[in-house]
């Protein structure tokens, strides 16, 4: 479709200023976080409000346009990159907390609530939203639904998905879909929130989502583990599972990633250390109390060097500024830093972080491994030059070496940054054929124009 | 057109510090240019993604790519937040910098930079006959000032609340200084820079009187020029090297310890701007990083060098707040020794919400932006009126002529004040 006519489609809807079609506006929507070229849309448009939103999404239909949604544009996975000659659509002028709920415990969103603007929102009503992915200043609701995002909570308190209690979408007919609800049991029809999260944008359109809140915990305790083996650490984090404690948060980072932080922020980390393990606890405080002695005995049981245990706020923050340290630290040492998401059971996290050393010695590539070990969920961020050629080969293989190793290990190709473009012919390792077919049938009946976000996650045909 | 492949080139030289950029996006949460149009050419990684596309051919358009790059305050907060720490002023000021050259400079902006700025006493006898004519001349005024030194656009536009050039500059009642170092034992050179001098002259004075308290010995040259931001922002890196030379002629045959200046920008510029964008000689080159070496911010100075003590008297007076200027707190990381020095002005000092976030000037962006300027501003004013301080104080002209505009507008009934010259007036 020309300029002109894709221009003349829109404007009418959603009005003149929220029209962009410069190739100065397009070129700065053709990309997101993932390490992939970008595609070109022919146009970018902003919807104010609901009933324009809906609209545009049956525009698109109508003309066999395809659309892709877009909030923070910060997901590792290539979802929002467009299809070429597609429509980008933002939500970010869709930015309403419409409800908080202190009776029922419960907020409604829209879609293009940045997630520490509610969080924030919600702490100043007394209540809790604990998702917290590493984006949350800048990451929006509906790329956290459409991500199923987790965060350094995802232990004791889950992810996204724990959270959504119902939403609001747009099918390509541009009718609204409700599905679930504000009471905390509902089982009126096909479970289609849960079809919704995770689904990046492929199966419907978000334009409210509500989401559960919970009381927030009224003590936290944070300590700093040091061990001379990964082995030691990750069977510490076992035993501390099968101990029966829960913390809120339980990370690791491997020693290329201690000497990193360690040398950008000097916060006097342990080089020589092989693994950190970064704890919180938190609740009754009681409890905290409790569980903090107990985790503390269990570290010391599996060989813990040494325990930092943090007496005041101040010291609680230098544990967690390590933590918040790694990716950046790491991402300044090369131009290029590809952060992978492979997840595994925790009892092969050994195993896993054993892969990954031999992976970096065959392919003489350097990765930091970081994570949330608790969850299983490491992040082995591998640091490179994408202009240099031949090492992004290497790296191409590596990747495809940890997506096995992962899989062989019961694992999964991502734990929480999506599939996209980026893994999308991975999947049927892990799923299999018959799960990816069952996938597209699903996406086929709902978007027969394969209109919504095509080519991401679900491919029509599955080769 | 035809030089779009030599644009390229020209761009593809700043590929090493573009490819640094990991897309993460987190640049959004700080930009306030972004916060108000939610824009992604608004923010520094759609910026940073277009200048690699030309650089790479994935893009023709750079008159879309330029009228972006100047959609910026250069306040340096994404920059001071960007965990893949890429050096965006840099990019930015050398990616103004090809812009310019492949554009050419406006000839107004030439005329100013070229025959004004780069030539000092005629800059300084201008603007005195101005101040004396602003009534008169305000329109010609804006159009000379408005758009040469970046700091000096205010003169009457629309309904902007504006101060005014004074009526006797710093220099003119201090023309030059040259007194031995007192009993501190120490002596500074003292860069007023342009605002101070041409606009708030009482900056300078309470500067000279605090130096003059601690024993400080001050070497203060005539015909110091500009510190040169105005034209590098402007992509002008040819009258920036002039300036440069210039002042570190001014300053080269002395002995002195330190090179103060109660100019945020100032001391940024010199400091960090001066050894990295400088590209002329080696000599001067030398003698520019020496320089900046020693540049300080006054109360950077008075703190750290002099050990002023915090008197920690609860004071009963009024209450005073402070304002991060850009320019220190990101390029420099100062902000405590500011609000030190404050907490020994005999004024009760209160925190305000986001006082480290741009006020919305960023230079010549409050002309051609000043809409968005005044948007950015006026939270900036909110959060100063929220704080109930009867004061507020900060430690860069620039921001205290946006506070000014900001503030009068709403009527508040708030002072606007530099540290300086709280902490002077109290001893
Ligand atoms: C530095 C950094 C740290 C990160 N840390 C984490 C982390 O700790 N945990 C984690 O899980 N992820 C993390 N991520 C990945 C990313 O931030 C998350 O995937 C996040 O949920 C994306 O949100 P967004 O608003 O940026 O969505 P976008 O990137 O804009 O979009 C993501 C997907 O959601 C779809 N979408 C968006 N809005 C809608 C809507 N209204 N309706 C339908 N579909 C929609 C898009 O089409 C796309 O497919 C990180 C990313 C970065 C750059
Ligand atoms: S924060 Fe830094 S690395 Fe991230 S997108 Fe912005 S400029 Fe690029
Ligand atoms: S310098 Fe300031 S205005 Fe410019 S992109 Fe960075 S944060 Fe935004
Ligand atoms: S920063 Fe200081 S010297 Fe430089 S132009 Fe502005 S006031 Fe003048």
């Amino acid at each position: 479709m020309s300029k002109n006519n894709i221009e003349k489609l829109f404007k009418p809807v959603v009005g003149e200023d929220n029209v962009m079609t410069s190739e100065t506006d397009r070129y700065a929507y053709s990309y997101d976080a993932a390490v992939l070229d970008g595609e070109m849309p022919a146009i970018v448009v902003r919807p104010e409000n609901s009933e324009t939103l809906g609209e545009v999404v049956k525009l698109c239909n109508d003309n066999g346009l395809p659309l892709t949604v877009r909030g923070g544009g910060t997901n590792l996975s290539g979802g929002t990159i467009p299809k070429p000659g597609g429509v980008v659509v933002l939500t970010n002028s869709m930015t309403k907390i419409l409800e908080i709920n202190e009776e029922d415990l419960y907020a409604v969103v829209e879609p293009g609530v940045v997630t520490a603007q509610l969080a924030a929102q919600v702490a100043s009503s007394g209540l809790f939203y604990p998702p917290d992915p590493g984006s949350q200043t800048v990451s929006t609701i509906g790329g956290n639904v459409a991500e199923n995002a987790g965060g350094l909570r995802g232990l004791k308190y889950g992810v996204t998905k724990d959270y959504v209690m119902g939403l609001e979408f747009f099918d390509t007919g541009g009718n609204l879909v409700k599905a679930g609800g504000k009471t905390v049991k509902c089982v009126t029809g096909l479970n289609l929130s849960g079809l919704m999260v995770g689904s990046e944008g492929t199966l419907g359109v978000f334009n409210k989502i509500i989401l559960k809140l919970i009381p927030p915990p009224q003590a936290a305790k944070s300590m700093l583990a040091i061990f001379d083996s990964v082995k030691a650490a990750s069977e510490a984090v076992a035993a501390i599972i099968a101990g029966k404690i829960l913390p809120a948060t339980l990370e690791m980072m491997d020693n290329f990633t201690i000497r990193t932080v360690e040398n950008f922020r000097r916060a006097g980390l342990p080089t020589d250390a092989a693994a950190l393990l970064l704890i919180e606890v938190d609740g009754h405080p009681a409890q905290v109390a409790d569980d903090a002695a107990r985790v503390e005995t269990i570290c010391r049981e599996n060989d813990a060097r040494e325990l930092r245990v943090a007496s005041d706020q101040h010291e609680r923050n230098a544990i967690w500024q390590a933590r918040r340290d790694a990716l950046p630290a790491l991402a300044k040492l090369k131009p290029t830093c590809v952060l992978e998401d492979a997840t595994v059971p925790r009892s092969k996290i050994p195993a896993m972080i054993e892969a990954l050393e031999l992976i970096s010695k065959k392919y003489q590539l350097t990765i930091g491994t970081f994570g949330h070990a608790g969850d299983g969920n490491l992040h082995p961020t591998i640091l490179t030059d994408k202009r240099d050629k031949k090492e992004w080969e290497k790296v191409e293989n590596a990747i495809d070496e940890i997506f096995d190793c992962a899989l062989g290990l019961d694992g999964t190709l991502s734990g929480e940054h999506g599939i996209g473009m980026a893994k999308a012919k991975f999947m049927v390792r892990e799923v299999g054929k018959a799960s990816l077919d069952y996938a597209t049938r699903i996406k086929a009946a709902v978007d027969p124009k394969n209109i919504l976000n095509p080519e991401k996650m679900v491919r029509r045909n599955n080769g | 057109m035809a030089d779009i492949h030599k644009l390229a080139t020209l761009f593809k030289e700043l590929d090493d510090e573009l490819v640094n950029c990991m897309r993460c996006g987190m640049c959004q949460a700080v930009c306030p240019v972004f916060g108000q149009t939610g824009k992604e050419t608004d923010v520094t990684r759609g910026k940073i993604a277009l200048l690699d596309g030309l650089a790479n051919h994935l893009l023709q358009d750079p008159d879309g790519v330029n009228a972006t790059l100047s959609r910026c305050l250069m306040c340096g907060t994404c920059e001071a937040n960007c965990p893949s720490g890429v050096n965006i002023m840099n990019i930015f000021l050398k990616a103004r910098a090809i812009m310019t050259g492949y554009y050419g400079l406006p000839p107004i902006k030439k005329a100013i930079f070229r025959g004004l700025l780069a030539n000092p006493r005629l800059f300084n006898s201008l603007t005195a006959i101005s101040s004396h004519f602003q009534s008169l001349f305000t329109k010609k005024v804006d159009e000379l000032l408005g758009s040469s030194c970046a700091r000096f656009n205010n003169p009457v536009i629309g309904d902007r609340h504006f101060n005014t050039l004074a009526t006797k500059p710093f220099r003119r009642i201090y023309p030059k200084i040259d007194t031995p170092a007192g009993h501190s034992g120490l002596r500074v050179a003292l860069y007023p820079g342009c605002v101070v001098d041409k606009m708030f002259p009482s900056i300078g004075t309470a500067t000279v009187k605090a130096l003059q308290h601690h024993g400080v010995g001050i070497f203060m040259p005539s015909g110091q020029a500009c510190c040169g931001i105005p034209v590098l922002s402007s992509g002008d890196r040819q009258t920036f090297n002039e300036l440069v030379e210039q002042n570190v002629a001014r300053f080269r045959n002395d002995r002195f310890d330190y090179l103060v200046t109660p100019c945020a920008s100032c001391t940024a510029t010199i400091k960090e701007l001066w050894p990295k964008m400088y590209d002329g000689g080696q000599d001067i080159q030398t003698l520019a990083e020496e320089l900046a070496n020693k540049t300080m911010d006054i109360s950077q100075f008075l703190i750290d060098v002099i050990g002023v003590q915090v008197d920690d008297r609860e004071a009963a007076g009024e209450s005073v707040t402070y304002h991060d200027p850009c320019h220190l707190k990101n390029s420099l990381k100062i902000s405590e020794q500011p609000r030190k020095l404050l907490q020994s002005s005999g004024k009760q000092f209160v925190e305000m919400a986001d006082a480290a976030t741009c006020c919305g000037c960023g230079g010549t962006f409050n002309v051609h932006h000043y809409e968005m300027s005044k948007k950015i501003g006026t939270k900036k004013a909110e959060n100063i009126v929220a704080s109930k301080a009867t004061t507020v104080a900060t430690s860069c002209p620039a921001c205290m002529m946006q506070i000014t505009d900001m503030l009068s507008r709403r009527n508040a009934g708030i002072s606007v004040k530099h540290v300086i010259e709280l902490y002077s007036d109290n001893l």
